[in-house]
Parts: structure tokens; C-alpha cells; sequence
């Protein structure tokens, strides 16, 4: 086993996180300690055993669809670091 | 009269029987905050002027409001309309929620004062409250030691005095740990029995809010407020009502209990362990019958926690894009290194390695190693609870393998930090309601026993609680 620093790149990218040389390295090795303590998960026989997501005892919880007021656009927009008219901002996506 | 040292309930019987005016309660807190804050910083924010005027607002409402005229401090992850909500991070440094949390909507219809939002841990991801973007907090037993965490805020404030009651989250113990470090009471209660509306979500199968108390009395008292209801949740169980406060110096005769070994794990601190087990034996001597018992697949709770938690946070967070809302990194080029510098600035290093943690065991190749399997041990975590509970009322043990240690004495190993967590973490994979309630003194600094019960019987916990506190004796610090 072991997270290379290349494969700390791959799932940095995943998480969308911009890392320095410095900070991979570092984390590749943190990583590596967290993973090799996860291992002894191993340890027990899981055959068989349904995965718990979650303990609550419900299904699907339904509402009537109804319309319900909503937030103020204004309010909205109003955490956006940039924002006009009714639109979030964001840099060009699409290449001319 | 020193109000700001009052309990929740003794100032609500001054309130109501008006001997004192919320203003008096009120503005002896806010001094009591100027006084000690900078030695504890609990706060993020402290809102004086607001406090001040809904304090003045109470003088014409009905006095027998449940929280009427008791300030209360709100941890940083629970979104307070109008007013700046942050997780203690960079990323959420200006943002203003537009809606109130659903517990803070109770708060206020039942005329608590709320008095400024607390530190923690960034997206409540620490033990320290050292994760905190902007600065620690320090614990008023020893201000060269650590509160606790991720609500370490809570903890500190309702230590010092500085609040009458607090609120918390708990993921893994982040009520649970800096209650006990801090020596208040703090509960997490039952999966599904408080809205989680409004919280900021950190890993949404396991977040819990919580009080933290002086006293036991005063964790029922806000249970009474927050545990309701709420179509906005679906998580959120309907059941009917419950007071919280009924049968709670009913005493513990003929009560069940289980001192679960793994509660006091390999490394417990010797003065931990003497703490709890002299708890336990008090319990005894009140009439509650004391067996010890094993429950090996518990050792393996933290290990899937630290699959399971990463995971939900790294989906769970990949909603802070600099997009909709808080900080964007200025000139960051085209889209993609607009998220990646946004979150590389705007994210601490502890959140980065649980974003990347989460994304590593979620990966194709990976998932099924790591993430499945973890929701498979969290299934037999659950099932050994729930065989457990058929011969035990409450499980107790420790709540934290030590006490209080130094600032800085473990932020470099993340592991050591995640060990803090051994204990409370089971409690979470199991949906369960715990309390910590301070048991004694281990080395001058306060231990916590940690009372562990079935699904939705709170009554039970806080009632063997109140039991251990009124044998304890325990003496709240002075700072």
C-alpha cells in the first residue's frame, strides 16, 4: 500500500484543491499513517454484512408539492463575491 | 449578586418571579465577556447591542417563556439570520446566512438572549479548537491548555461564564470531549431527535446538535427547546414531545449499566481512569447495578469513522466553490483554478486532508477497500450496541482517554489528535444519545464520565447524569 505524492496530485484534483510540492509531500505521508491505522479494518469478517449509510429509522419521507415561498433574489445574491442582474458570476467556460 | 455565575435555571426563577430583568442578567454576561474574553476567546463574535436590545424587548414578554431572558451562545456552524456565520473559516469569512437555523429559531420563540457566536474547530473538524481560521481558544482551567473541540467556543464560554447555556455540534464527540476537558455538561442527542436545519453540514449521517450546560439540569432544560420536530429535516424523527425534565432526580435505583471496557481504552490516563471508576462505584452505592462488559467491535469505530466522516465532508463541501457565496481567490484565471486556488486559500490544512481523505475512499479502486467496508463495521457497531441495550439501560465509560492537554502539544501528529476522539466516536456510528457530566479531577483538570443510551431515551442519560453530579460534588471552576 501507500499514497505517492503523484497519487496525492490525483485526489487533490478530485477536491478540486490546488496544492504546493511542499503540502503533497506532507500529506501524502499523513495519509499514508491515517490509511495504514484504516487497515486493521481487515482485521474483522464483514462477509455478508449489510452497509449501515445511516441508523435513522425511516424511508422516504414525502411532502405535498406545493409551492412555498422562497428567498428574495436579492438576498441570495447577496453572499455571491460577484453577481449581476439575477446571475452568479463566474469566469468564461466556453472557448471562442 | 454575581448573576453571570447563575445557572440556566436559577435565572430563569429570578426572571420569572422578577427579582431580575433579563437587562441585569444580560449585561452582567456582556461584562463578565469583557473581563475574561481575552484570556479565553471563546467568542467569534460577541453581539453586544443586539443581546442588549432583545434583552430590553423580554421586559414586555411572558415570563414564563422556557429560556426567558437566559443568554445563550451559539456555536459558529449554526446559521443566525442577518448575522455572520463562519465554521471558523477563511473560506465563510463574510458570509451572512438569510435564514435562521431551525434550533435558533426555537432559541429565540422561547426568549433566550443570544449572545454572540462561539469558536471552533474549522467545519467542526478538530479536538483542539487550534483548527480554528482565526484564532484558538483556551481552556479557563488552564489557559496554556486546549478547550477541547470542534465546539470548544461552547465549551470555554459556558465555563467562564460568559454564557448561561451553549449550543454545539457533535460529528465524534465535539460536544462531548470539550465538556469534559472544560468540566460542563454537554449532550449529543439521538440521531434524528434535533432539526438540522441550518447547520453546515460537516458529515450529515452523523451531525447532531447538542447543549452545553452547567449543569444537568440546565442540558434538559434546552433539550426541552431544541428537540422538536421539523419538516425541514428529513432526518429529523416526528415523534411526540418529550420533557426532558421529568424524572430527573428520580435517582438511579435498579438502573442497568454497563462500564464498557472499550470506554476506557488502552492509554487511558490513570487519574481518567480512577475518575470514572470511582463514578461508577458511586452509581452503585445510589442503587444502580454496575457490570463490567466488553464490546470488542467498538475498537473499531474510530478507524471507520475516519473513512466514513471524510467522505460525507468531501461531498459535503465541495459546495464552497467562491461561486454562490463566501471568499473567491482574487485573479484565479479560468474556472477550474478558480476552485482550486479559492479552496486552496480559503481552506485549513486539517479540511484539506479530510476533503482528500474522503475523495482517496470514495475513488474508483478504492471504495469498496475502504468506504464500503467501514459501513460495514458501522452496521456491526450498531448491531453489538443494540445487543448490549438488551441487558443494559446506559453504557458508561470515559469520555476522553485524557484530559485537557497543551496547545500545540498535537498539532502535528493528526493521528495522536483523532485518539482524543476514541471514546464519543462509537456513539456517533450508532445514532445514540450520550451525555459527558464532569466526574472529578485527574492532575487539577476535570474528567468527564460518558453516559451512552438507547435510541430517543435522553430521560434515561441525563437522569444517571444527575445522579453522578449530585454524588460527585463537582465544583465549577472559577477562573
Amino acid at each position: 500500500m501507500g499514497v505517492t505524492s503523484g497519487y496525492v496530485r490525483h485526489i487533490a484534483d478530485l477536491g478540486r484543491l490546488d496544492l504546493s510540492d511542499e503540502e503533497r509531500e506532507t500529506f501524502a505521508s499523513q495519509l499514508n499513517d491515517i490509511l495504514e491505522y484504516a487497515a486493521m479494518l481487515n482485521e474483522l469478517d464483514t462477509e455478508g454484512v449489510e452497509p449501515a449509510s445511516h441508523v435513522v429509522p425511516l424511508k422516504n419521507v414525502f411532502r405535498e408539492d406545493v409551492v412555498r415561498e422562497s428567498f428574495p433574489v436579492e438576498e441570495v445574491l447577496s453572499n455571491a463575491p460577484d453577481a449581476r442582474g439575477n446571475f452568479f458570476c463566474v469566469p468564461k467556460i466556453i472557448e471562442e | 449578586m454575581e448573576l453571570h455565575r447563575k445557572t440556566a435555571h436559577e435565572l430563569l426563577e429570578l426572571h420569572r418571579k422578577g427579582e431580575v430583568s433579563p437587562v441585569e442578567t444580560v449585561v452582567s454576561v456582556l461584562d463578565r465577556v469583557r473581563r475574561v474574553e481575552g484570556d479565553v476567546a471563546a467568542y467569534l463574535l460577541v453581539l453586544d447591542d443586539a443581546a442588549r436590545r432583545r434583552a430590553a424587548e423580554l421586559e414586555s414578554a411572558d415570563r414564563n417563556l422556557p429560556l426567558y431572558g437566559v443568554p445563550v451562545a451559539v456555536k459558529d456552524n449554526i446559521c443566525t439570520k442577518g448575522t455572520p456565520t463562519t465554521c471558523a473559516s477563511k473560506i465563510l469569512k463574510n458570509f451572512i446566512p438569510p435564514y435562521d437555523a431551525a434550533v435558533v429559531e426555537r432559541l429565540r420563540d422561547a426568549g433566550a438572549v443570544i449572545v454572540g457566536k462561539t469558536n471552533m474547530d474549522e467545519f467542526a473538524m478538530g479536538s483542539s479548537c487550534e483548527n480554528s481560521g482565526f484564532h484558538p481558544t483556551r481552556n479557563p482551567w488552564d489557559l496554556e491548555r486546549v478547550p477541547g473541540g470542534s465546539s470548544g467556543g461552547s465549551a470555554a464560554a459556558v465555563c467562564a461564564d460568559e454564557a448561561a447555556l451553549a449550543l454545539g455540534s457533535d460529528t465524534g464527540g465535539s460536544i462531548r470531549q470539550p465538556a469534559s476537558f472544560c468540566g460542563v455538561v454537554g449532550l449529543k442527542p439521538t440521531y434524528g431527535a434535533v432539526s438540522r436545519y441550518g447547520l453546515v453540514a460537516f458529515a450529515s449521517s452523523l451531525d447532531q446538535i447538542g447543549p452545553l450546560a452547567k449543569d444537568v439540569h440546565d442540558a434538559a432544560l434546552m433539550m426541552n427547546v431544541i428537540a422538536v420536530h421539523d419538516p425541514r429535516d428529513s432526518t429529523s424523527v416526528n415523534r411526540p414531545p418529550a420533557d426532558f425534565l421529568a424524572g430527573l432526580d428520580d435517582g438511579v435505583r435498579g438502573v442497568k449499566l454497563a462500564l464498557v471496557e472499550e470506554f476506557l481504552p488502552e492509554g487511558t490516563e490513570r487519574g481518567v481512569r480512577a475518575a470514572v471508576e470511582g463514578a461508577a462505584a458511586a452509581l452503585e452505592k445510589s442503587g444502580a447495578v454496575v457490570e463490567k462488559v466488553s464490546l470488542p467491535v467498538l475498537r473499531y469505530a474510530l478507524p471507520a469513522y475516519y473513512l466514513i466522516a471524510p467522505a460525507e465532508a468531501s461531498s459535503n463541501l465541495a459546495r464552497y466553490d467562491g461561486v454562490q457565496y463566501g471568499r473567491r481567490a482574487a485573479q484565479a484565471g479560468d474556472l477550474a483554478s478558480l476552485y482550486g486556488k479559492t479552496r486552496r486559500e480559503g481552506f485549513g490544512a486539517e479540511v484539506k486532508r479530510r476533503i482528500m481523505l474522503g475523495a482517496y475512499a470514495l475513488s474508483a479502486g478504492y471504495y469498496d477497500a475502504y468506504y464500503l467496508r467501514a459501513l460495514k463495521v458501522r452496521a456491526l457497531i450498531v448491531r453489538d450496541f443494540g445487543r448490549a441495550f438488551e441487558k443494559y439501560d446506559a453504557l458508561i465509560g470515559a469520555t476522553s482517554p485524557t484530559v485537557s492537554f497543551k496547545l500545540g502539544e498535537k498539532t502535528a501528529d493528526p493521528l495522536a489528535m483523532y485518539l482524543s476522539d476514541l471514546c464519543t466516536i462509537p456513539v456517533n456510528l450508532g445514532g445514540l444519545p450520550a451525555v459527558s457530566v464532569p466526574c472529578g479531577l485527574s492532575g487539577g483538570l476535570p474528567v468527564g464520565l460518558q453516559i451512552v443510551g438507547k435510541p430517543f431515551d435522553e430521560g434515561t442519560v441525563l437522569r444517571v447524569a444527575r445522579a453522578c453530579e449530585v454524588s460527585a460534588g463537582f465544583e465549577r471552576k472559577v477562573l
